[in-house]
């Protein structure tokens, strides 16, 4: 079996592959998303898309509502009011979950709870969905085959001495960022959720992550990046979607507002947000 | 030059090489101090017959620690399974319905264990202390606090295929031991089932992100611990052909003394299988080596303690060098355990 059969294999997720011939303009909508936590209201009346291979900055202070959004569209929490649209189907609220997401090719990658630290990048790279013989034991040489294409095809990583065989603890912040990346791609999710990938990295890391981004872009995908720290995102962002007080503030495309404009505005809503409180 | 390195690799990418060089150290210790003892088979004989259920426990609660909980209720099994085999042979006359409800019982003990411990979010260590007095304490109350003693066991298949001597010397409980081990090491390092309990023991949130049943994969890895800790149990109860209420009762520190010795990290997310089969071979042999090496008898216990953490120490020491790989040499020259062993010679 050639590699490229095994990948295909191993992708079976429904409505699953990039070039395939499309019906819709958004790959996700959110319309009239309210949140009640008890008597708290997190979110009021959201209306929320991505676009095909669109980058959105999912932008705002924390405990605006950003995390909850997003909770909602990865299928970990289920919102009290609203309509959820993936690829222009309707999905019903009840059933979905976190499973569902992936079956309908919505990856998560979270800052620390990505990737397994003591074990090799091969094992983590395919986690949940391996490469078994009928007794369940893995192929391993297909695994790490599979692997090292992903490593120098997908995401890019030469010759700094990480293999297939290292493991995690080895990699730097950014590093890890793009082997999660590189592992959504792969199996083929159209919808890529960064949840803060950039806390605690270092200029230099950051800006390995945001080449990982590009590559999401450039392979067709779409992409939501939340981040409260704009200046890093502004780069790779399409679009803009300012959250605040639960709500969707403002909305921008890049070409409509400058890094130092965009930088004012939610400064803005941060001070309005200090003299109500 | 090239082919040192080409060597050196290939040693590198052992499992456990660390603690197979302490107990090869260990032994040509014992050879020189006892060499009586330890130039001639019986010894080894004798290891072979007596160490094989610490093993097979060795080997599951190497799964267990890799899971990142722990299972200290195995000396209870062993004394529970034990009265079930002895009980059941002596009514019914087959020691293979026995054997079946032992590790039937073992697997039951172990999967309660398993659902206390990710139902009801009790950590292990109090759940498995909890069951291994309860399960101890039934024994006792059962048995009326007798032995049963079952010689007659010897006449049976069952007892050959499992503890007879092959080629009139070797038991037959080491080769199954073995087995299980190696079962075990493709079981944690190739399989689906191993991968998961890795990942667990790693980090629990990431395995549950990524699709992983972190509650029944537990559950299945206390049950098989129990299991394993009935076939230890009949194997102990076939050799001695004698089921007695605290039989299992001193194997807990030596078992996870072996685990640990093996280079099994605590914290979880990591299991040397192979280790733990040398560390057991080490933890077996060393109260007769210290014996046969003629200290005093009151230095015996202080001494294999000393041997132990010396063990664990100089694992450590030489498992860094794999890691970050060169100077492996220079590292065991300058170990302070091996240091002291030069001096004492």
């Amino acid at each position: 079996m050639s590699t490229l059969e095994i990948i295909r294999k191993n992708n079976t997720k429904k409505g699953g592959g990039v070039m395939e011939n499309r019906k819709y303009t958004n790959v996700l909508e959110m319309h009239n998303i309210e949140m009640y936590f008890g008597k708290v209201q997190a979110l009021r009346k959201v209306n929320f898309h991505v676009g095909v291979n669109e980058i959105v900055g999912l932008v705002g202070d924390n405990g605006a509502g950003k995390s909850t959004l997003v909770k909602i569209l990865t299928g970990v929490i289920t919102p009290t009011r609203g309509e959820l649209f993936i690829r222009g189907e309707k999905i019903p609220l009840r059933n979905y979950s976190v499973k569902k997401a992936h079956h309908y090719g919505i990856e998560t990658v979270y800052q620390d709870k990505s990737l397994g630290e003591k074990q090799v990048l091969w094992r983590n790279f395919f986690l949940g969905r391996q490469i078994t013989n009928r007794f369940g034991f893995i192929k391993i040489n297909e695994e790490k085959e599979i692997a090292r294409k992903i490593m120098h095809e997908t995401i890019g990583f030469r010759g700094v001495g990480i293999t297939v065989d290292s493991t995690v603890s080895k990699l730097s912040g950014g590093e890890r960022q793009g082997v999660a990346i590189g592992r959504a791609m792969h199996f083929d999710a159209d919808l890529i959720v960064l949840d803060e990938p950039t806390v605690a990295l270092s200029l230099k890391e950051v800006q390995k992550v945001l080449n990982f981004v590009r590559r999401i872009k450039e392979s067709g995908r779409a992409c939501v990046y939340i981040s409260h720290t704009i200046s890093h995102v502004y780069d790779i962002c399409d679009r803009f979607v300012i959250i605040d007080r639960g709500e969707v503030a403002r909305e921008f495309l890049k070409q409509n507002i400058s890094l130092k404009e965009l930088d004012e505005c939610m400064l803005n809503f941060a001070n309005a947000r200090r003299e109500v409180e | 030059m090239e082919r040192v390195k080409k060597l050196q690799r290939f040693f590198n990418s052992l499992e456990s090489l660390p603690i197979i060089l302490v107990f090869a150290i260990i032994l040509i210790a014992f050879m020189r101090t006892a060499p009586g003892v330890f130039t001639r088979p019986r010894i080894y004989m004798s290891i072979l017959s007596t160490a094989p259920p610490l093993l097979v426990l060795g080997a599951g609660l190497t799964l267990v620690i890799t899971s990142g909980e722990i299972d200290l209720s195995f000396p209870s099994v062993i004394a529970f399974c034990g009265m079930v085999f002895a009980n059941l042979y002596k009514m019914t006359g087959s020691p293979l319905l026995g054997f079946l409800a032992a590790i039937a019982v073992g697997a039951f003990i172990g999967y309660v264990n398993g659902m206390i411990t990710t139902r009801l979010n009790i950590p292990s260590i109090m759940t498995t202390v909890g069951t291994n007095f309860f399960w101890g304490g039934l024994t006792v109350l059962l048995a009326g606090g007798l032995s049963l003693n079952i010689p007659e066991v010897r006449e049976y298949f069952l007892h050959t295929l499992f503890t007879g001597r092959i080629g009139g010397i070797l038991p037959a409980q080491a080769v199954w031991a073995v087995g299980v081990t190696i079962f075990i090491w493709f079981l944690l390092n190739r399989h689906v089932f191993g991968e998961h309990i890795l990942f667990i023991g790693d980090n629990m949130n990431v395995a549950r992100v990524m699709g992983v049943n972190v509650e029944d994969t537990k559950v299945a890895v206390f049950t098989f611990m129990g299991l394993l800790g009935g076939f230890a149990s009949v194997l102990l109860t076939l050799e001695m052909a004698n089921f007695w209420t605290t039989q299992g009762s001193g194997f807990l520190l030596p078992v996870v003394a072996a685990v640990f010795i093996g280079g099994t990290s605590i914290s979880g997310g990591e299991g040397r299988v192979i280790g733990t089969l040398f560390g057991t071979f080490i933890v077996g042999s060393l109260e007769a080596g210290v014996v046969a090496s003629g200290i005093g008898g009151y230095w015996t216990r202080l001494t294999t303690g000393l041997i132990m953490l010396g063990s664990i120490a100089l694992n450590v020491a030489l498992d860094k060098t794999r890691v970050t790989s060169g100077g492996f040499a220079e590292k065991l020259r300058t170990s302070v355990f091996v240091k002291g062993i030069q001096k004492n010679e």
